[in-house]
């Protein structure tokens, strides 16, 4: 295994996924449905019995609109002032409409969720205003029910392969070209859809720890879903919102406040004292904790260590076997009891990620990016605050209206000089007998994008590295070295993150304003609703750089009123009045 | 001129008295999303073990293992 061969292959499908983490899977299974004759590929770099973000399940729905808890007009409210207005409000209007019809078929897939004594849905209250979460008590098998639906469905699943790049042709999209993760052989798929759902682009920003790999998402999602939606000529909007989110300080995973919060968990500063209204993850949430622990009353914790025992073990029983079960290990390892200490808490890494903030591919509310056939679902399309539930359910949109796309289309042709320029870019650092290998490209990028981008953004240092940037471009592309398939692997996953922080400094360097909390807090811009309430969409310009515009927003279906507007940026405990 | 050996301590352990490698399982190997375990070929037999210090700290490799061969630590770093 990891021998570079030299080999290459080219299949056709009707409608091709890429990423069989969260949303690929149902994607595929609802095309599969909808259409039983059309050929169907689910593509995983990993294996997708166990890829993604829920490799190893999910404590709970963070955002399921239930009849009878909470409404798609409350919800939809909610969402577009925790993200700042900036919100096309259709595509979540949508979700949270059909999002409940998604959890019952979850639930018949034998994913169970929690009910209380009158066998009602047991849905907690997080956010600001509304009440959505909703635990799994056997979280951990998510994964495992849908790979069993996708057997049963006969989903034809390509493990190991990594797309590179989309193909296009007569103005839509072709298929995509893929390297074998073991063998670097090439994988040429020729598709009349594609439906991209590649995750977060998670390992921009290196965690404090300097582990390359400590990231707070699945380290295998390392953004070609942004890559090659730019690439292909798509729209990218938002990408200044950067995901930032509250973790357990050098373990840089979930605490988790969305289980211990309903539970009477809180998060507090050195003291023990509660600074934050409400645990629900924003932009402006973020800010206050990071002001937190820049003050003398730093750094932040979880508190549960007041908590009555019961309550503590039930706790752990969720946060030590699903999602990420070594945060047991970990606690175990530095003598930290909940029953005793405070948990330390530290901000992560930056990222783009909308499953989180609102960093992604612009989709509409049929998950349709801006290149006709190409469609994005989960964390890498623009849908705001979507998390897993959203993942599921604009994977469904996303497979549902593929089918009704490939009706009417033949496969796009494409230029064949597409497929040997991606050849020759790809195996570059195995024609070489030393240089650079890609840890080195990689740890210099991510180690200068928190030198630089990390918010607080200021223009200048965001300019430095751009030049930064160029200089280890211009090494990745002259000396990039590797000696096997994996590390060739890693090497793309180099290139992929340059990318993306090439992207991050555009695009934070375009909107002029502060928004979003931390997410954008550009020191030298207040918030300017009068220039700056629009999107930003990064496309691929026409001298290969990044080219920003501003797009307004749809009009809503919600009216959001006045004095409703700005209940997430009055977070901090004394300033204000929480919304409710 | 050939890369340094800078050295590294790997997070993740296989017993190899349990690792039943030899009958043919390579399910830590399938199921790993980072790709980082691999079979080595040693005078007492085959056993997996972590090729690559590039782990996610997630799990399946210990949950999925049919002998209970693998434990994963936290990196080094991070511990
Ligand atoms: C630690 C953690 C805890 C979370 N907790 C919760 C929670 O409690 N509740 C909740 O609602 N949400 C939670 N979320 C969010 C939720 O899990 C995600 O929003 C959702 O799973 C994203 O789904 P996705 O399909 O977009 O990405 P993923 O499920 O991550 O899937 C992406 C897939 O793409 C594949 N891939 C990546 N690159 C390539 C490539 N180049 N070629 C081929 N395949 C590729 C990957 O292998 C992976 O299988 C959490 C997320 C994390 C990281
Ligand atoms: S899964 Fe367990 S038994 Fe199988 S190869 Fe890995 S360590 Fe050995
Ligand atoms: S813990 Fe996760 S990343 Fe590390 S070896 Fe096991 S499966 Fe792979």
């Amino acid at each position: 295994m990891d021998e570079i061969l030299d080999g290459i292959t080219q299949i056709d499908c009707d409608i091709l996924v890429i990423g069989g983490g969260t949303a690929g899977p149902m994607a595929a299974l609802k095309a599969k449905r909808k259409n039983p004759s059309a050929n169907v590929v689910l593509l995983d770099k990993a294996n997708v019995k166990r890829s993604g973000a829920i490799s190893m399940g999910m404590d709970g729905l963070n955002n399921s609109v239930i009849p009878g808890h909470a409404t798609p007009e409350q919800y939809t409210k909610e969402i577009t002032i925790a993200n700042d207005g900036i919100c096309d409000q259709a595509a979540v209007y949508r979700y949270a409409q059909e999002c409940y019809g998604i959890i019952q078929e979850l639930d018949e897939f034998g994913i169970r969720f929690q009910k209380d004594q009158n066998g009602e849905y047991d849905v907690k209250k997080v956010h600001h205003i509304g009440t959505y979460v909703l635990p799994m008590p056997n979280g951990d098998t998510v994964k495992k029910a849908l790979y069993r639906q996708l057997r049963k469905a006969r989903i034809n699943i390509t493990n190991r392969y990594m797309a590179t790049r989309l193909l296009t042709g007569d103005g839509r999209v072709a298929g995509a070209i893929c390297v074998n993760t073991r063998t670097a052989e090439f994988l040429v798929v020729r598709a009349k859809a594609v439906i991209m759902c590649l995750g977060a682009a998670g390992r921009l920003g290196l965690p404090t720890s300097g582990y390359l790999y400590g990231t707070y998402e699945n380290a295998s999602n390392s953004g070609e879903g942004y890559t090659m939606a730019y690439h292909a000529g798509a729209g990218l909007a938002n990408l200044e919102c950067y995901q930032i989110n509250p973790l357990i300080k050098d373990y840089n995973g979930p605490a988790c406040a969305y289980v211990a919060g309903p539970m009477g968990g809180y998060t507090a500063n050195a003291a023990g004292e509660r600074f934050i209204e409400c645990d629900y993850w924003s932009g402006q949430m973020m800010q206050e904790f990071f002001d937190e622990l820049q003050s003398g009353k730093g750094p932040v914790f979880l508190k549960l260590n007041h908590l009555a025992g019961e309550t503590i073990s039930e706790i752990e029983r969720v946060l030590h076997i699903v999602e990420r079960p070594t945060r047991g290990h970990f606690h175990a390892g530095r003598g930290t009891d909940y029953r005793k200490q405070m948990i330390e808490m530290h901000i992560s890494e930056i990222g783009f990620c909308s499953g989180h903030s609102a960093s992604g591919v612009y989709v509409d509310e049929n998950a349709r990016t801006t290149v006709p056939g190409l469609y994005a679902a989960g964390d890498m399309a623009n849908v705001p605050h979507n998390y897993m539930l959203g993942a599921f359910t604009h994977g469904a949109f996303a497979g549902e209206d593929a089918v009704d796309y490939i009706a009417d289309v033949d496969f796009a042709g494409f230029d064949q000089g597409m497929v040997e320029a991606e050849r020759t870019r790809v195996l570059a650092p195995t024609k070489r007998d030393d240089g650079i290998p890609p840890n080195q490209i990689e740890y210099k990028t991510r180690r200068l994008v928190n030198d630089y981008l990390q918010p607080p953004k200021v223009t200048a240092k965001m300019e430095l590295a751009q030049s930064r940037f160029a200089e280890v471009r211009a090494d990745m592309e002259s000396a990039m070295y590797v000696r096997d398939a994996h590390e060739l692997m890693r090497a793309l996953e180099a290139s992929t993150i340059l990318d993306c922080a090439d992207m991050a400094a555009a695009a934070s360097l375009y909107r002029t304003e502060s928004r979003w909390g931390l997410y954008h807090n550009r020191v030298e811009y207040e918030k300017d609703d009068e220039n700056w309430f629009c999107h930003t969409i990064m496309t691929k310009g026409a001298d290969g750089l990044p080219s920003s515009r501003k797009q307004a927003v749809q009009p809503y279906v919600v009216e959001i009123g006045e004095d409703e507007k700005d209940a997430y940026s009055r977070q901090r405990v004394g300033a204000g009045v929480a919304a409710e | 001129m050939p890369l340094a050996q800078t050295a590294t301590t790997v997070p993740v352990t296989v017993d190899q008295a349990l690792c039943i490698a030899d009958k043919g399982c390579t399910v830590c190997v399938d199921v790993c999303p980072l790709d980082v375990l691999r079979i080595a070929e040693t005078d007492a037999g085959k056993t997996a073990y972590m090729k690559y210090d590039e782990c996610w700290y997630c799990m399946p490799c210990e949950a999925d293992c049919p002998t209970g061969a693998v434990t994963v630590n936290l990196p080094y770093l991070l511990k």
